[in-house]
């Protein structure tokens, strides 16, 4: 474990404690935003700067951005001072998340990745990556692609009745 | 000059031990390009408003040392020592960090632009990142985050108006700006900024603004960056008349003084991009002119379009939302798919049969895009607001 | 065609742009005023003051303290104290004079009444506009002798007005003397 991994790490649990642990939703968004500011360090040190860049635009500028809206047009009071943070449910609540956790530990220290460290033939390129999406995985891209476009005619469906 | 630069900096950084050494590269690289770009906002910031005189037969300002040059320094010394005043109901965190966010993306954004390159190869670039472009735009589109958080904290309803129109304008601008500069990258086959002014190398026929799809995407980006950097006439975000100032309500000082920097280097960035991107970059025109160091046709080409972007500044009205919006999903939007296609076309057409073809047969399909996109945006909808409910 | 209207627009702006630099006295509108000004007009007005003639303010005052003006002032801004002594005015009758006469232009709303009131053209509506002062109470309150402003500076800022003012007083005058001369032929034929 090296430096640098240490800090991204320390980066990415004070976001990730500060979102379960603040009580006005808008900064637990906004911590959520340095969790994955934490993710894109961790990308671009794993040497696919791609991945990274691409974590920040799609999830910091554009997710967060729709998760605060819909923060600030579904609620009208932004805190609840009188609601206890523990709710009745935690245990239950712990018991799942903690088996949430130790299952996807097992599954990664099963998984043939973490045997040992495998040198990469070459460092993901954009070019390889393109090249790899447009031959390899082409099915599964269109597919997404499809299922977008259904999502986004959709929302427009949904967006235009007018009720005048 | 480039050599120059580079052996200045490999002297300096020779200084220090071994350790320090990548870091203090880093930071010698940094430094020009903060001082070289502040003291373009500091320019810019007289000089706009003295053609913005003119352009209203005026004289604009000529009081404060010779021709009103000193201003900045006037303005700059008011900024700060203003008192700094947080509103009581504000969220003080997140408000102060807002200012400090906004201007370190704006900073951040010009690690990536190549300034000149050195007859042995080498670039003047701050990073050059294999995914330069798209480290522009991730970086540049945190601009809305931190907007958002200035409205949000400021506890001001003009404050939050301004930062939902802003991030709305925003978000729909990115779309039609990403997809016109994809048609550069198509044609270019890299998201490195050095890569792609590398391709525009050896005179201006070999400038993607001379083809009819990167003629049409240069305009759509300037359009873009106008909207993206709030400037007239897409400054409805700040609108003075409207919402006083829209998420800088409730900022004073030197915190005012950032997001007034962080908007100026906003649109440096963009247009540098845009140098980079459509206009060759540091290449000068002709090859003979390569005699001229690159960060002087850098900056000329730069000038060029900030003075484009201050005439319009002179020239037109705000718009009203609705037709911001219909501007951004109903006309540049397509028009931008429309020349991504006919980029590919280009690319297929002018590499087997040569560019005067490809004039021939990538034209048409853009100015015919142009006109029934066009008259669509002009329609009924596009004309004045019916008032449904007052009526 | 869409964006027509834009290249209009800018083939404006950039007219003006460069008509500021080619033809600097049609574009450039701008009067920049503390080094430049535009002259007064006729009927501009700001504070009163008092009109005297000759050389003299002291004794070439035409006011005769007669306080019409002072009490016709709507804000009472007017202040005068009749003085015992008595001198000749311009047609060589003896007439009162004030030994005070102070207008609080802090107070004074520019009205122009002390000047329609006035029977012996004493008060005239100054021109003056830079007024400001760092003594709040003293430096606005004028007294005789700051008001005191020769009858050639009235001409200068008022000059139609004076000129038929000059013109009724000529008469007046004229025909003071007629009288006098009269007077005397009709003493000396008696």
């Amino acid at each position: 474990m090296s430096l640098t991994f240490a800090i991204i790490a320390a980066i990415v649990l004070t976001g990730a404690i500060g979102l379960s642990v603040l009580r006005k939703t808008v900064h637990c968004v906004l911590s959520l935003t340095i969790v994955f500011f934490g993710l894109a360090m961790l990308y671009i040190r794993l040497d696919a700067p791609f991945l990274g860049f691409a974590l920040v635009l799609i999830y910091v500028s554009a997710v967060t951005i729709l998760i605060l809206f819909t923060v600030l047009l579904t609620r009208n009071r932004e805190i609840e001072t009188d609601v206890s943070p523990y709710s009745r449910g935690s245990i239950a609540g712990l018991i799942v998340g903690g088996s949430v956790f130790a299952g996807l530990i097992w599954m990664i220290y099963r998984a043939p990745l973490s045997r040992g460290i495998t040198e990469l033939e070459s460092p993901a390129s954009v070019k390889s990556l393109g090249e790899r999406l447009m031959t390899e995985y082409v099915l599964p891209l269109e597919v997404i692609a499809l299922l977008l476009t259904a999502a986004m005619i959709g929302a427009v469906i949904v967006a235009m009745k007018d009720p005048g | 000059m480039e050599v120059l630069l580079l052996s200045i900096k490999e002297q300096l950084v020779a200084l220090f031990p071994a350790v320090l050494q990548p870091l203090a590269g880093h930071l010698l690289s940094i430094t020009p390009v903060l001082g070289v770009f502040a003291g373009c906002f500091a320019l810019t910031t007289v000089l706009e408003r003295k053609a913005l005189g003119r352009i209203q037969n005026r004289f604009g300002p000529n009081r404060v040392g010779p021709a009103g040059l000193l201003q900045p320094v006037a303005d700059g010394l008011k900024m700060i020592f203003k008192e700094d005043i947080v509103p009581l109901k504000a969220d003080r965190t997140v408000h102060f960090l807002a200012p400090v966010l906004l201007a370190t993306t704006a900073l951040l954004v010009f690690s990536v632009i190549p300034f000149g390159q050195a007859p042995d190869g080498r670039h003047l670039v701050p990073v050059d990142l294999e995914v330069g472009l798209i480290f522009f735009f991730a970086v540049g589109s945190l601009a809305e985050l931190a907007v958002f958080m200035a409205g949000w904290s400021s506890r001001n309803k003009y404050a939050m108006l301004g930062a939902m129109r802003a991030i709305a304008q925003m978000i729909s601008y990115e779309a039609p700006m990403l997809l016109s500069v994809l048609t550069v990258v198509l044609i270019s086959g890299s998201l490195s900024l050095v890569d792609i002014v590398g391709t525009q190398a050896g005179g201006f026929w070999h400038w993607h603004v001379l083809t009819p799809w990167g003629a049409a995407a240069f305009l759509l980006f300037l359009t873009a960056a106008l909207a993206e950097s709030n400037r007239s006439p897409f400054d409805i975000p700040e609108a003075e008349s409207e919402i006083i100032a829209g998420h800088m309500i409730e900022y004073s000082g030197f915190k005012y003084a950032l997001f007034f920097l962080a908007e100026y280097l906003g649109l440096f960035a963009m247009t540098s991009l845009a140098v980079t991107l459509f206009l060759g970059g540091f290449h000068p025109p002709i090859p003979q002119l390569a005699f001229v160091p690159g960060p002087i046709w850098f900056f000329g080409k730069f000038v060029v379009i900030i003075a484009f972007f201050i005439w319009i500044r002179g020239t037109l009205p705000r718009l009203r939302m609705d037709q911001l919006l219909q501007l951004a999903w109903k006309f540049m939007l397509p028009m931008a798919v429309v020349l991504l296609i006919v980029a590919a076309a280009w690319h297929r057409i002018s590499l087997t049969w040569g560019p005067v073809f490809g004039w021939l047969f990538c034209s048409p399909p853009v100015i015919m895009a142009y006109l029934m996109l066009g008259r669509g945006g002009a329609g009924k909808k596009g004309g004045p607001r019916v008032y449904r409910y007052v009526n | 065609m869409i964006g027509s209207g834009i290249v209009k627009g800018m083939a404006q702006t950039a007219k003006n742009f460069a008509g500021t630099y080619i033809a600097p006295r049609k574009y450039l509108v701008t009067v920049e005023y503390p080094e430049e000004r535009l002259p007064a007009k006729e009927n501009a007005r700001n504070f009163p003051f008092l009109v005297f003639d000759g050389d003299d303010p002291e004794a070439g005052l035409r006011c005769v303290a007669c306080r019409i003006c002072e009490k016709e002032c709507p804000p009472q801004c007017i202040y005068i104290e009749k003085d015992k002594e008595k001198k000749p005015d311009y047609v060589g009758k003896m007439q009162f004079q004030p030994s005070v006469f102070d207008i609080d232009i802090s107070v004074c709303m520019s009205c122009q009444i002390c000047v329609e009131v006035c029977p012996f053209d004493a008060i005239r509506m100054d021109t003056e506009f830079e007024l400001s002062n760092p003594d709040r109470f003293g430096g606005l309150l004028l007294d005789k002798r700051r008001l005191a402003k020769s009858n050639e500076y009235c001409a200068e800022i008022h000059p139609e007005e004076t000129e038929q003012t000059e013109a009724r007083r000529a008469e007046d005058v004229r025909k003071a003397v007629a009288k006098k001369q009269a007077r005397q032929q009709a003493a000396s034929s008696d």
